[in-house]
């Protein structure tokens, strides 16, 4: 079944089984690769992506959900948010492997644009769901703060 | 398959292969330089193996390491930097391909990262290359300008004379490749250095890794290529008897099913279909070989063996006597659980046939020169028809390098049993990952100590019972000795401290599940058992934990006790606690570098929360401070990972019980401590951090959830265990 979707404000017609979750139509068909394959079941946050403006799994959104769907990716994300947490992480040199990191960058951005200057327990919910393995947390959490503060300032 | 020292000979890579591994790349193998540099034809100035200037001012380092985050592509990049005077605005990293002759092991010949030596093995060997370069273009510049050479001055990547004549590195590419090296030129002395130990220098691969670009080995997509996922068994040891592949082939996309010796491989168009197609497959196994006991009966096998001496692999006085004559004996046990990696990026690999008859193979490939060989080992070719691209990898923690490449293995009998003709990318699942062995061994410890009636230590016994992941692999005659693997021991059978009367032994237990180093590898629980006992003994002797060590710590271990008395020192140790919370503290050497801990602890809910941990590390010349910084964060975040959640466990038939994040638990951003990091300064050469901040974690924890509870963690992870404050 075709589903027909904006990807990264493009309109996009994707053809297959519409069981097919969102990661592997990106991957795969898009060839998005930006948005990782950490685990398959929601458990790591490598794969999000914003659908309609909200972080979501990809892993576990079928096609068949997102007809009509305005998908962003980390190579789409843009504007103030993703700038700021962008210039933070080059500033704390946040990634290790990298692997984790789209998906921690897409939580976070969507965080920002929820809550621009958020508290330490509020980045520690918001990225509850984004396993980082080598443990770039300590980081992560310094570079949300100050991109929130940048965003303010 | 022989790999023995120094034995570059068994490896057979040919000129031809480094030509066709490395557009551009033309070499003069062995530093010192003494050959004349060469171009390519592109005008590219390749004064050695390790270094490309193009004319475009742009330098480009080949990093004989595999990057996975623990920053080697930058860390060798700077020594480079340093050497040329280069702009850090000017460099990038690659990975140097596969090729054992120029970028193998100084001592065992082949290519392959751990161990934690990137940087202690490429500091004199980058340095070298980027002053040899150096040398050349300045050479070249001296030359087209007709004055003296050791007139010009370089900075920041800009050659220049005080006639006001100047130019780039780039402007000299072409000219320097003709240029010829007479002698070596002179190395930088540490207080000339302007990036090595520079704080403001960021790595060269966070944008990349910022905006979706870095490409890993799961990205690479070749036209026709086909995706494949394999059934693994259950139980370690198990072999496919017969499947029925029916279902799976009635799956759209699916293109075909074929035996591999690690199980049964389905491939498809897409990666959706092969998941569905797996599915769908029906595999009997046979068991008859396989390990089908709990991992309870394993652990209790090697619990009952450590009670007996084993083989003795350190020794001093008379620990027998000591003890018998010992005014108070303490005996403690340790249990470690298998433990999976884990890397964020589940294993893949790339595979394709090329235009030539060859391979090509795209691997996040730790134990390069070893995946080289399987591969062309089973396609039938010989080293130098396989051209093998190491891939940025999503973490390994030790996960990518096998003594056996089964993965690289598993990769190329799938290519071949689907004919030999398509490219195939094989993709591991979380599942197969968690569940596909290649563990840390369970590992049994027991310790007994004995005191005098002043409290002092005055005899030592430690038995380790466990598994040798090098027993039967190319890797057992460098790491077997006398029965006894030594990375079993490795933390044990040396320790920090002096003592009159010790003795350590152990026994090698093998079984089929396979195993392997895991991120700080022995030191994963000798640290532990050793850190953690060594508290308890000094604790009943009345002796504070931190003036304890120091005083039994010998002279070999002075800047391990540098970084106690410096970690002590950051974490106010001695302080009043609020209720509630305790400091405990370990120290070990690893990997050659040193490092002591102190985590700030409460028992919350049952279970120990880490609120702090203050870190010192003394690794030699810190090369780049805030890559050292990250992996003892790292480091700490990993080990505590494991100490406090994972444990891989088999059921009453053998089976695998966890499978994915959801039972295998990794810690998530609340449960990660706030971290301190003190380097210390040094000028000694400079040695890994990689696995170094792994370690000291675990018996850091475990000594003050003692204070807090008046009992250590003795049992592996510590959730497994109820707590009260
Ligand atoms: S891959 Fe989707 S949450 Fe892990
Ligand atoms: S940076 Fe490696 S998993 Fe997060």
């Amino acid at each position: 079944m075709a589903v027909t979707l904006k990807i990264n404000g493009e309109n996009r017609s994707v053809d297959a089984d519409d069981e097919t979750p969102l990661l592997w139509v990106l991957r795969d068909d898009l060839r998005l690769t930006g948005t990782k394959f950490g685990c398959g079941i929601a458990q790591c946050g490598a794969c999000t992506v914003h659908v309609n403006g909200q972080p979501r799994r990809a892993c576990v959104t079928p096609l068949s959900m997102l007809e009509g769907a305005d998908v962003t990716t980390i190579e789409g994300l843009e504007g103030r948010e993703a700038e700021a947490v962008r210039a933070a992480w080059a500033e704390y040199d946040t990634p290790q492997c990298g692997y984790c990191q789209s998906g921690q960058i897409m939580t976070a951005a969507a965080l920002l644009q929820r809550t621009p200057q958020p508290s330490d327990e509020e980045i520690d919910d918001a990225l509850a769901g984004n396993i980082c393995r080598c443990a770039t947390y300590v980081r992560i959490r310094k570079a949300v703060k100050a991109a929130g503060e940048k965003l303010e300032g | 398959m022989t790999l023995s020292r120094n034995s570059s000979s068994t490896i057979t890579a040919t000129r031809r292969d480094v030509l066709a591994g490395a557009a551009g790349l033309v070499v003069a193998v062995t530093l010192p330089v003494k050959s004349r540099a060469q171009g390519a034809g592109d005008a590219t100035f390749a004064p050695n193996a390790f270094i490309r200037v193009t004319p475009d001012n742009i330098i480009t380092v080949l990093s004989k390491h595999i990057e996975f985050g623990q920053g080697p592509l930058t860390g060798l990049a700077t020594l480079v930097a340093e050497e040329m005077d280069a702009d850090w605005a000017q460099i990038r990293a690659e990975h140097a391909p596969s090729n054992p002759a120029l970028y193998g092991h100084p001592d065992f010949g082949m290519q392959i990262t751990g161990g934690s030596a990137s940087i202690a093995t490429s500091y004199d060997v980058m340095r070298k290359a980027g002053a040899a370069a150096r040398a050349l273009l300045v050479a070249a510049a001296a030359k087209s300008w007709g004055v003296p050479a050791d007139e010009i001055t370089v900075a920041k990547g800009v050659l220049s004379h005080a006639s006001g004549k100047q130019g780039t590195f780039g402007d000299f590419a072409q000219a320097a490749a003709g240029e010829t090296l007479t002698g070596e030129p002179a190395l930088k002395s540490p207080d000339q250095f302007i990036y090595i130990g520079n704080e403001n220098l960021r790595k060269l691969d966070t944008a990349d890794k910022s905006t979706g670009a870095a490409v890993y080995t799961l990205d690479i997509f070749r036209d026709g290529m086909l995706t494949a996922v394999v059934a693994h068994p259950k139980r370690f040891g198990a072999t496919v008897a017969s499947f029925d592949d029916a279902a799976t082939r009635a799956v759209v996309g699916v293109v075909d099913v074929v035996q591999v010796s690690a199980g049964v491989a389905v491939l498809a168009e897409n990666t959706y279909a092969a998941l569905k197609g797996r599915k769908a497959l029906v595999v009997e196994w046979d068991d008859s070989a396989a390990e089908t006991r709990h991992t309870d009966a394993i652990l209790a096998e090697y619990e009952a063996a450590a009670k007996q001496r084993g083989v003795v692999a350190h020794q001093t006085g008379d620990a027998d006597g000591a003890l018998a004559g010992a005014e108070t004996v303490l005996e403690a046990e340790y249990l470690f659980p298998y433990l999976a990696h884990a890397p964020m990026e589940p294993l893949d690999a790339v595979i394709e046939r090329s235009a030539d008859g060859g391979v090509e193979a795209w691997l996040g490939s730790q134990g390069t020169t070893i995946d080289h060989q399987v591969i062309a080992g089973v396609c039938g070719l010989d080293m130098g028809q396989v051209k093998l691209n190491v891939m940025l990898a999503g973490g390994s923690f030790g996960r990518r390098a096998q003594p056996t490449s089964h993965l690289a293995q598993e990769a190329a009998e799938i290519f071949m049993a689907a004919g030999g003709d398509k490219p195939i990318k094989l993709m591991w699942t979380r599942e197969d990952d968690i569940r596909g062995g290649y563990y840390r061994p369970v590992t049994a410890h027991r310790l007994r100590g004995g005191l005098d009636a002043n409290g002092d230590i005055v005899a030592w016994e430690q038995t380790v019972a466990g598994q040798s992941f090098a027993a039967g692999t190319p890797f057992e005659p460098f790491m077997v000795q006398n029965g006894i693997d030594g990375t079993m021991i490795e933390g044990a059978s040396e320790t920090p401290y002096a003592m009159a009367n010790t003795v350590v032994s152990a026994h090698m237990i093998n079984n089929p599940v396979s195993t392997l180093w895991w991120r700080s590898v022995g030191h994963t629980h000798t640290g532990y058992a050793v850190e953690c006992f060594i508290d308890e003994l000094l604790d009943a002797g009345g002796k504070d934990a931190v003036a304890g060590r120091l005083a039994l710590m010998s002279d070999s271990y002075a800047r391990l006790a540098g970084t106690l008395r410096e970690v002590a020192d950051i974490a106010g140790w001695g302080r009043t606690m609020p209720e509630g919370r305790a400091l405990g503290v370990a120290s070990v050497k690893s990997f050659n570098s040193y490092v002591s801990q102190v985590a700030e602890v409460s028992i919350e809910d049952g279970a120990p929360r880490v609120h702090k941990v203050w870190c010192a590390v003394d690794c030699g010349v810190p090369v780049n401070p805030e890559v050292i910084r990250a992996q003892m964060e790292g480091g700490i975040g990993y080990a505590l990972s494991a100490i406090l959640f994972n444990e891989i466990t088999f059921d009453d038939s053998g089976a695998i019980e966890q499978s994915n994040f959801h039972d295998y638990r990794s810690l998530r951003i609340g449960e990660m401590p706030e971290i301190e990091v003190a380097i210390i300064k040094s000028s000694e050469a400079p040695t890994g951090v990689g696995e170094p901040g792994v370690p000291p974690l675990g018996p850091a924890v475990a000594n003050a959830v003692r204070k807090l509870t008046g009992k250590t963690p003795r049992r592996l992870p510590m959730i497994r265990n109820d707590y009260q404050a």
